[in-house]
């Protein structure tokens, strides 16, 4: 079998965004344990697919939220790698000079308007900014990653009814990865897929394999397109699994290795290579792809750990957008 | 004509809607009216896309409105009661606030929490606190809380035009109070407090309703000849420390008076300012006055009994200078 040239640079697109962030948080996990990364970070390890399947379907003007465990869909929506990584160590040249960090990427201009440290207190922001869209008659969507220890959360039940409510153009994905920080779906919930609490509120809703690249990329065309027509919003959830620990240093005392295994065969970026090498595509050229974005990461890095940080003097600055009211704060 | 809060903060609020598409109101039963019938008539005026209702789910229509400001809209929230807000306070304290710093200045919320809070007519323990303290001490917050209708129109209006989210504290006893609105073509600036009164022998500091307690002491006062200087605070957070250190410096004596509980109310914090700041100044400790340190009781005898008033201020003063 051989793919069309079109359908050929749109797999190899994916196939290194999918590198792209596998690489930057080995990067991250690595200067973490090496002491560099202030606090910390959570890593989407092995949940790769579902940020890079959404996202390639995403205009630069969509609005994206994410939670802690937010890189990859902050790269896959195409923010700069330096300016991230920045961010994550601290620099005044990051994302947010510093102030925000791994859980609290922001970058307005391409879109992305924020990561929340709290579980399930994305999901509002998100059906709010999907209200803005509305009100101005725009056909940008927003777009909102979570995970499934956010639906114990009252706020995902509360959101998940007014955005039906309002008709808001609003994307709910899910990455169910079978755990809500350390405790099992199965300990944290009766309801085991997580679509099924999207029934009751009369919101569309599916399940799909996260760990298939192109089955999300498929299901987020179809589930996008009925959201920016005007249908309302949708709540897709994607099965995957957290390769990596909670938080970096997460020593994941309560699963198997067996379970790990197992999953670790469904790595979203092997199934992607079987299929590409199935189709034709020669093995150097895979490599070469990984490897070139490997070597831009770590460009990247190199440049991000160079950078200055932020002046102490500044920490009080811009606590209040009217600049006389820092001035008369605290 | 005098007007009442109620209609004075639905004429802001019209007037507001009428001049700035991207102002948007939501809340529970706002498009109805409101609980306290302060939005009537703005959603059949400006639209029922512009006045929505909403389920009663705090913590999203705070996420919503929030979200929503991000994005430009200048949203209007209604918390029905202060209390409620308990049920925000996700969004409140680690969204809306932090959002311009966290971002690095890329983002802003320009977003205003109407509420209502304070003690009257047998509102018990769940719809009548004064829990301004608790976000006083959130840094990114703005604080606002009117002392009349007049101030409130002012306040709201330049709330609405702020780049940041205010929480704005409207008491249930001021509902009622009628005032001839004196139009004035500028607006009161968020952060700043009002001298309302011109003293020499004390520094009266009050806000909210409490104002009215420390205008009616002061006229007590003033009949034994001693001279009270009366300080609105109008923005709670940030606090406005220049005009108190310039009343201070002048009466060298100070009373704070609030209706929320004493015990780490607002007013420990502008004692310990004025305590570590103008200490020099001092001629007398400053005092607190405040509620006691229980819950707002339902009994009209026990809630007289447990509220703070006119002549709490007027026996802290007499002791201050006796």
């Amino acid at each position: 079998m051989n793919l069309e040239k079109d359908a050929r640079e749109d797999l190899l697109d994916m196939y290194r965004m999918l590198w792209r962030i596998r690489t930057f948080e080995d990067q991250v996990r690595r200067l973490a344990a090496a002491g560099e990364v202030p606090g910390f970070p959570h890593l989407s390890t092995g949940q790769e697919a579902v940020a890079v399947g959404i996202c390639a379907h995403l205009l630069r003007q969509d609005l994206l939220f994410t939670s802690h465990r937010g890189h990859g869909h902050v790269l896959a929506k195409g923010s700069d790698v330096e300016a991230m990584f920045a961010e994550i160590l601290g620099r005044e040249t990051g994302l947010c000079r510093g102030r925000g960090g791994s859980m609290h990427l922001v970058d307005v201009a391409n879109g992305v308007l924020g990561a929340t440290g709290v579980v399930a207190g994305n999901l509002s922001l998100a059906a709010g900014a999907a209200w803005a869209m509305q009100a101005r008659g725009s056909k940008n969507i927003s777009v909102v990653f979570f995970g499934d220890g956010a639906t114990g959360a009252g706020a995902f039940h509360e959101t998940l009814n007014l955005a039906v409510l309002w008709r808001l153009p609003v994307l709910f994905v899910c990455e169910n990865n079978g755990y809500a920080e350390f405790t099992s779906r199965e300990e944290h919930s009766k309801v085991a897929f997580v679509r099924r609490f999207a029934e009751p509120y009369e919101m569309a809703a599916e399940t799909i394999d996260g760990n298939d690249v192109q089955a999300v990329l498929a299901a987020a065309g179809e589930a996008i397109g009925k959201v920016r027509r005007g249908d309302g919003p949708y709540l897709l959830e994607c099965m995957t699994y957290r390769m990596a620990g909670h938080f970096v240093g997460d020593p994941q005392h309560y699963r198997s290795k067996e379970e790990f295994a197992a999953w670790h065969d469904k790595d979203p970026i092997e199934r992607l290579k079987m299929h590409l090498l199935q189709s034709g595509v020669a093995a150097s050229e895979l490599d070469s792809a990984a490897e070139s974005v490997k070597q831009e990461v770590q460009r990247a890095v190199d440049k991000a750990r160079a950078a200055p940080r932020p002046n102490p003097a500044d920490v009080l600055a811009e606590v209040y957008s009217a600049k006389y009211l820092n001035a008369t704060a605290g | 004509m005098s007007q009442s809060f109620i209609e004075i903060i639905r004429r802001a609020l019209d007037e507001e809607l009428a001049r700035d598409p991207a102002v948007h109101l939501l809340g529970e039963d706002v498009a109805a009216g409101g609980a306290f019938g302060i939005t009537r008539g703005l959603a059949q005026k400006h639209g029922a896309h512009r006045v929505r209702n909403t389920p009663i789910s705090e913590a999203a229509i705070t996420g919503v409105a929030t979200g929503a400001a991000l994005c430009g809209l200048r949203t209007v929230l209604e918390i029905m009661f202060i209390d409620f807000a308990t049920l925000a306070m996700d969004t409140l304290v680690n969204q809306s606030a932090k959002y311009r710093y966290m971002s690095g200045g890329q983002l802003a919320v320009p977003m205003v929490v109407r509420t209502q809070a304070g003690a009257a007519g047998g509102a018990a323990a769940q719809h009548s606190q004064s829990l301004e303290a608790w976000f006083v001490h959130v840094p990114g917050l703005v604080v606002v809380a009117p002392s009349s209708p007049s101030e409130a129109y002012g306040l709201l209006k330049s709330a609405i035009r702020l780049g940041d989210p205010v929480l704005f504290v409207e008491h249930k006893r001021l509902y009622t109070m009628k005032e001839e609105l004196i139009e004035s073509a500028e607006l009161p600036q968020i952060g700043r407090a009002r001298v309302v009164r011109s003293g020499e022998d004390v520094t009266l500091i009050a806000y909210s309703a409490m104002l009215t307690c420390a205008r009616e002491a002061a006229e007590l006062l003033a009949r034994d000849g001693i001279s009270a200087e009366i300080i609105d605070l109008r923005t709670l957070a940030p606090l406005d420390m220049a005009t108190i250190a310039a009343s201070i410096t002048k009466t060298h004596r100070a009373v704070i008076a609030h209706e929320a509980v004493q015990n780490a109310g607002l007013g420990a914090e502008i004692a310990a300012r004025i305590g570590s700041d103008l200490f020099d100044e001092l001629d007398a400790p400053v005092l607190r006055i405040g509620c006691p340190f229980a819950p707002i009781p339902f009994a009209p005898e026990l809630e007289q009994a447990l509220l703070p008033g006119t002549a709490d201020i007027v026996r802290a003063v007499r002791s201050l200078l006796s």
